[in-house]
């Protein structure tokens, strides 16, 4: 595949189980193309170079940083925005615990938290309060502090654990 | 901020890369996981003609266990070798020391090759190549090429690579009989860069100690140890012409040296 600089790209991908596309130029961020090209707002663009975390997304099932990240790299790769984690009205588990123990004020920075807890909790599905620690280091935020955060991490692991056991 | 504009080609094959490189040379950039090298585009540090992407280069996407390395290809991910169930009982160096790259999210995009390539004096992987006495293969069109990290890394982001030519492996000496390998790191928060990180082998009566984040590139220093240990860590702190910057003092690098040099060495 080869793109010129002054043309766009057909991109093809899946977002939040739909199949999409829209054009792209070769320098455009996965971030902006899913917020101005495809109208998914939940991906928050902060610091564009990798440090704040906000922008997080599911690639192929892995959170990655989406500003770290061409739009034409996201040809053809399945990608989950925050949109994908409610089920119409019903938040989700993650979703309600973070409601539960304020784990956001502004929420600028939670949509990109909740898509790294979601990837975090599939391969580490019992951690403990310093993995979860070491996992929230890759995010910045500024407003609520951490303790709520890793509280409701806990408790969701916790209960997908008992839910398991049943 | 947002890149500059680039042509952009997804390539395929190595031989395609190389042929690309030796068409554009300094022109064109190689972008793997991108961790760093996006940053340094959408601030415009650098605003290459052609971007060629190696992210579908299925033939560098490899960890191969050799004779007396574990060799690395171009196209693995950090996380995917740090997730390596025998990683401990081959390179321990690296299972110590992966941890501290960046964090969980860019791990996860972020290569290895890619991370040498780039040479941060701080980045972890430098180091531990550096310690161990690793290599790293470079391939271009004319052919490939080995060079010692000793020699491969050559000052900030700087690098003995030549501009037609891509880091093809990296190679990690397999563990030593009777060594101990030991890694510790400064930093602000886990995942900044680090103030200071050491990486140690040591032996029964000698240790060779890797340090990182002080010199503008990661050093290598044979240390006797026992009672000469705190001078020849003295010694090595004074060596590195450690600068101020804003998140440490030139004086609390060297005392990062002494102390936790000794600490790492004899575990106390």
């Amino acid at each position: 595949m080869r793109v010129t600089a002054d043309q766009t790209f057909a991109i093809r991908l899946e977002l939040n189980g739909r199949s999409r596309e829209a054009l792209a130029e070769p320098r455009t961020q996965l971030c902006d193309f899913l917020r101005h090209d495809l109208g998914a707002t939940g991906v928050h663009v902060g610091c564009e170079h990798g440090v704040c975390g906000a922008c997080t997304v599911l690639v192929d099932g892995v959170a990655m940083r989406s500003c770290l990240m061409l739009a034409v790299q996201g040809h053809e790769r399945r990608i989950e925005t925050v949109e994908s984690l409610a089920d119409d009205d019903t938040l989700s588990d993650l979703q309600q615990a973070f409601r539960r123990h304020h784990a956001l004020q502004c929420g600028f920075c939670t949509a990109g938290i909740l898509m790294s807890c979601v990837d975090f909790l599939e391969r580490v599905p019992n951690p403990d309060e310093t993995q979860v620690r070491d996992m929230l280091s890759g995010h910045l935020c500024r407003c609520t502090g951490y303790t709520g955060i890793v509280q409701a991490v806990l408790e969701v692991a916790a209960q997908r654990q008992t839910n398991k056991g049943v | 901020m947002k890149p500059a504009a680039f042509d952009y080609v997804r390539a395929d094959t190595r031989r395609q890369v190389v042929e690309l490189l030796a068409e554009y040379g300094q022109e064109a950039r190689i972008i793997a996981g991108g961790q760093s090298l996006m940053a340094v585009l959408n601030m415009r540090l650098a605003q290459p003609k052609l971007l060629i992407d190696i992210n579908h280069v299925a033939e560098l996407a490899y960890i191969e266990l050799r004779k007396d390395c574990l060799a690395v290809g171009a196209g693995v991910r950090q996380a995917q070798l740090l997730a390596r169930s025998t990683l401990m009982d081959e390179v321990p160096l690296l299972a110590l020391a992966m941890p501290w790259i960046g964090h969980f999210q860019t791990r996860n995009r972020g290569t290895v090759c890619g991370s040498v390539a780039h040479a941060d004096p701080s980045a972890e992987l430098p180091l531990c190549l550096v310690t161990l006495g690793g290599e790293i293969v470079l391939e271009s069109k004319k052919g490939k090429r080995i060079v010692k990290a000793a020699d491969f890394f050559q000052g900030i982001l700087t690098t003995d690579k030549r501009a037609d030519e891509l880091v093809v492996e990296v190679r990690f000496p397999l563990k030593s009989e009777g060594i101990t390998y030991r890694f510790r790191e400064i930093a602000m928060r886990h995942g900044d860069f680090a103030i200071v990180s050491l990486a140690a082998a040591i032996g029964a009566d000698q240790v060779e100690l890797g340090i990182g984040g002080v010199a503008d590139r990661p050093q290598r220093r044979s240390l006797p140890r026992g009672a000469a240990l705190p001078d020849a860590l003295n010694q090595t702190a004074w060596s590195l012409d450690a600068q101020d910057d804003v998140q440490a003092s030139a004086a609390y690098r060297r005392q990062l040296i002494r102390e936790l040099g000794h600490q790492l060495i004899e575990g106390v």
